[in-house]
């Protein structure tokens, strides 16, 4: 049966239009955004067709507010997504760290252009990974993801919005202008055939529900405005009634639970490919837009008689962290293309633990990487790891 | 602790509506927003509405922390954003009722750009604003309401700056409700508070209250009763008064009353319109706005 929230078929459309669509087929009906290079135009694509599904598509007044709207919306029972770049990012720091405190599940999707500051608004980047992990103040862990091409864009939207409604958190699409802005090929499959995830909700008498009690999955169930349960949500420290609760024990307790809700989960979570890995001497671990550079520099290394390989990582955070230290072990080097100078680099390089050199090919941004500059690094620490 | 043992346990008229495990409460003696509170819990009452379809949310500070004791869906955000939360929760469950719980600090510094949007979008739901004209959580430091000359701990010789008069600013931005009463106003503050959540678009009442604790002490009103007293000599009842012919005055009359009742579209109705497809182009070039000559 057709369905207007999914465009089952073959389209050729950019990223960001993309990103849409995924959040559209997810189940999303409420966008809360502001205007933003390069990526307004997931927020016009959810403008017109919001309402074509019954959704809602609000402009706020900047982007703390549209990040305060989406967990409104969440706890409203709506999924829920902003689209933004670097300097919104930042203004929604705030607001995300509410959202990991409250265990509320939303998608922000960050297509990243050259920073700091106002920076380069309208070329690649790939330098807000870290701010990703850690932008927020306090301790927590996240779930990232980074598509490298539009149909990607279209995927890893519909997983993000899965991985939150599982997880109860704001999941993030690190994405970048090129692969927000690059039309490509995208196939939207039927609409059974996407899969959907919904939060759990609680089923049991209200006087006896404790809203902060994880399950045996180390997740609470999620009691919507107006389900009847009347609980109280506070960006305080909370005991498992959901109550603030000023002491260190509970303190320990919550952020636990909310590091370790993502750390049991990691292997269901962590999602990478590999390809020419089975001989590979030297390996580019890469991702988002990365990851295009880095596939063309392999396909070429292979040519010259190069035994190279690609890991493409599809979620950034949580790291995987096993598989790495384990690859390190059976190469000679890893090499990581970014469009900054040092940041997903450092957690390679913490993870292969000094089993094998670790070399970043980087710069300030403005440009994709090109293959031929990773093809030198490869030479390079070919050389030195003989 | 000291009542023998006899002593009959008596329910708190408001019993349902409170978190009663959470009491005591962190409001000092004296201070206003228990009163408010108070009369808030009995507006809810009054409106009929269901209880699991009202909710409250607010941001930080003391009038914050109503949305910690009240038995219903609440929300306590960061600071100043209960305005945009509060919006992304009621255009989610368009049939709850949503209250907006927050001090002046919270609503009209670090929140009022949020406040004069949801304001200008008419936004279905109503924000109750204590107005204790200082930063009390924090010890008593200098709000956009503090009024010119007073002292706090951030302006020890006076505040320096001229504060904003709110219930001007929400009629600006397009409020369809506006109220201003002090927490003395039990009865007629409870009236307000009761229509204006059952009035569809954005409601706001401001309720001058006691904060003898961080404010009053470093000025003229050292205690409580001071300040109480100061409410019932100044106050004058001025219903359906432009707010701008109501300012706030410490220093001659005290204005309050309910000054706009107004009917206007809410965001919701207007989304609606906008999609429905019956809008014509803008601007319409037919309709005559002005003769010549």
């Amino acid at each position: 049966m057709a369905s207007k929230a999914v465009l089952t078929g073959i389209h050729f459309m950019n990223g960001d239009e993309a990103c849409a669509e995924g959040a559209l087929a997810a189940g999303c009906r409420f966008f809360a955004g502001y205007p933003i290079t390069p990526a307004t135009e997931v927020a016009e694509r959810m403008s017109r067709r919001l309402p074509q599904v019954g959704g809602i598509y609000i402009q706020m007044e900047d982007e703390i507010a549209s990040m305060a709207a989406l967990l409104g919306a969440s706890w409203g029972g709506q999924k829920a997504m902003t689209s933004t770049s670097g300097p919104g990012f930042s203004l929604m720091m705030e607001n995300l760290g509410l959202g990991i405190c409250t265990e509320t599940p939303c998608v922000l999707c960050n297509v990243q252009r050259g920073g700091p500051s106002t920076g380069l608004p309208t070329l690649v980047g790939q330098a807000d990974m870290m701010q990703a992990r850690w932008g927020s103040h306090g301790h927590y862990e996240i779930i990232a993801l980074s598509p490298s091409s539009p149909q990607e864009m279209f995927d890893f939207t519909i997983r993000a919005f899965n991985l939150s409604e599982t997880y109860r958190l704001p999941v993030l699409v690190m994405a970048d202008e090129v692969v927000g802005h690059m039309n490509e090929r995208v196939v939207i499959p039927e609409d059974d055939a996407i899969e959907r995830v919904d939060r759990k909700r609680p089923s049991g008498p209200p006087g006896e529900f404790l809203p902060y009690r994880p399950e045996a999955d180390g997740i609470a169930p999620m009691a919507c405005f107006g389900d009847g349960y009347r609980i109280h949500v506070t960006g305080l420290t909370h005991g498992e009634n959901g109550y603030p609760a000023m002491e260190d024990q509970a303190q320990e307790l919550m952020v636990n639970n909310l590091v370790n809700k993502i750390k049991k989960n990691r292997d269901a979570i962590i999602s990478y490919e590999t390809e020419y890995l089975d001989d590979a001497e030297i390996v580019l671990v890469a991702y988002g837009i990365s990851v295009r550079s880095a596939r063309r520099a392999v396909r070429m290394g292979r040519e010259a008689g190069l035994k190279l390989g690609m890991v493409k990582l599809n979620t950034v955070w949580p790291f995987p962290e096993d598989f790495i230290r384990d690859l390190a072990g059976s190469v000679r080097a890893l090499v990581m293309p970014e469009i900054n100078l040092g940041q997903m680099v450092l957690e390679l390089e913490r993870c292969a633990g000094g089993r094998c050199p670790v070399r970043l090919v980087g710069h300030a941004g403005g440009s994709i990487i090109r293959p031929g500059v990773i093809l030198d690094a490869v030479d390079a620490v070919a050389k030195e790891a003989v | 602790m000291n009542q023998p043992a006899t002593a009959p346990c008596l329910q708190h008229p408001q019993e349902e509506l409170l978190r009663s495990e959470r009491i005591p409460h962190i409001w000092c003696s004296g201070c206003g927003i228990g009163t408010v509170f108070s009369c808030v819990l009995s507006a809810i009452r009054k409106t009929g509405l269901a209880l699991d379809d009202v909710a409250m949310v607010s941001g930080i500070g003391c009038t914050g922390r109503m949305a910690g004791y009240i038995k219903v869906d609440s929300y306590h955000t960061t600071h100043g954003r209960a305005i945009p939360f509060a919006t992304g929760l009621k255009l989610a469950r368009p049939e709850g009722a949503v209250l907006v719980a927050s001090g002046d600090g919270d609503l009209i510094a670090i929140g009022g750009n949020h406040f004069i949007h949801a304001a200008r979008r008419n936004i279905d739901m109503t924000v109750i604003c204590v107005n204790n004209l200082n930063y009390g959580m924090t010890g008593g430091q200098q709000a956009p309401s503090t009024p010119f000359g007073a002292k706090t701990t951030t302006s020890p010789t006076g505040s320096p700056e001229v504060p904003f008069d709110f219930c001007q600013l929400a009629a600006a931005c397009g409020a369809v409700y506006v109220s201003r009463w002090t927490s003395i106003h039990i009865r007629r503050l409870t009236e307000s508070l009761t229509r204006a959540i059952l009035k569809p678009g954005f409601s706001f009442v401001e309720v001058l209250a006691a904060c003898p604790t961080a404010f009053g002490r470093r000025n003229r009103m050292r205690a409580a009763l001071d300040i109480i007293r100061f409410f019932h000599e100044r106050s004058v009842i001025k219903n359906n008064t432009d707010p701008r012919e109501a300012p706030l005055d410490f220093e001659g009359p005290l204005v309050v009353g309910d000054f706009i009742d107004i009917e206007r579209p809410t965001f919701s109705d207007n989304y609606s319109l906008v999609h429905s497809g019956q809008l014509g182009e803008w601007p319409n070039l037919d309709r005559q706005t002005h003769t010549a000559g």
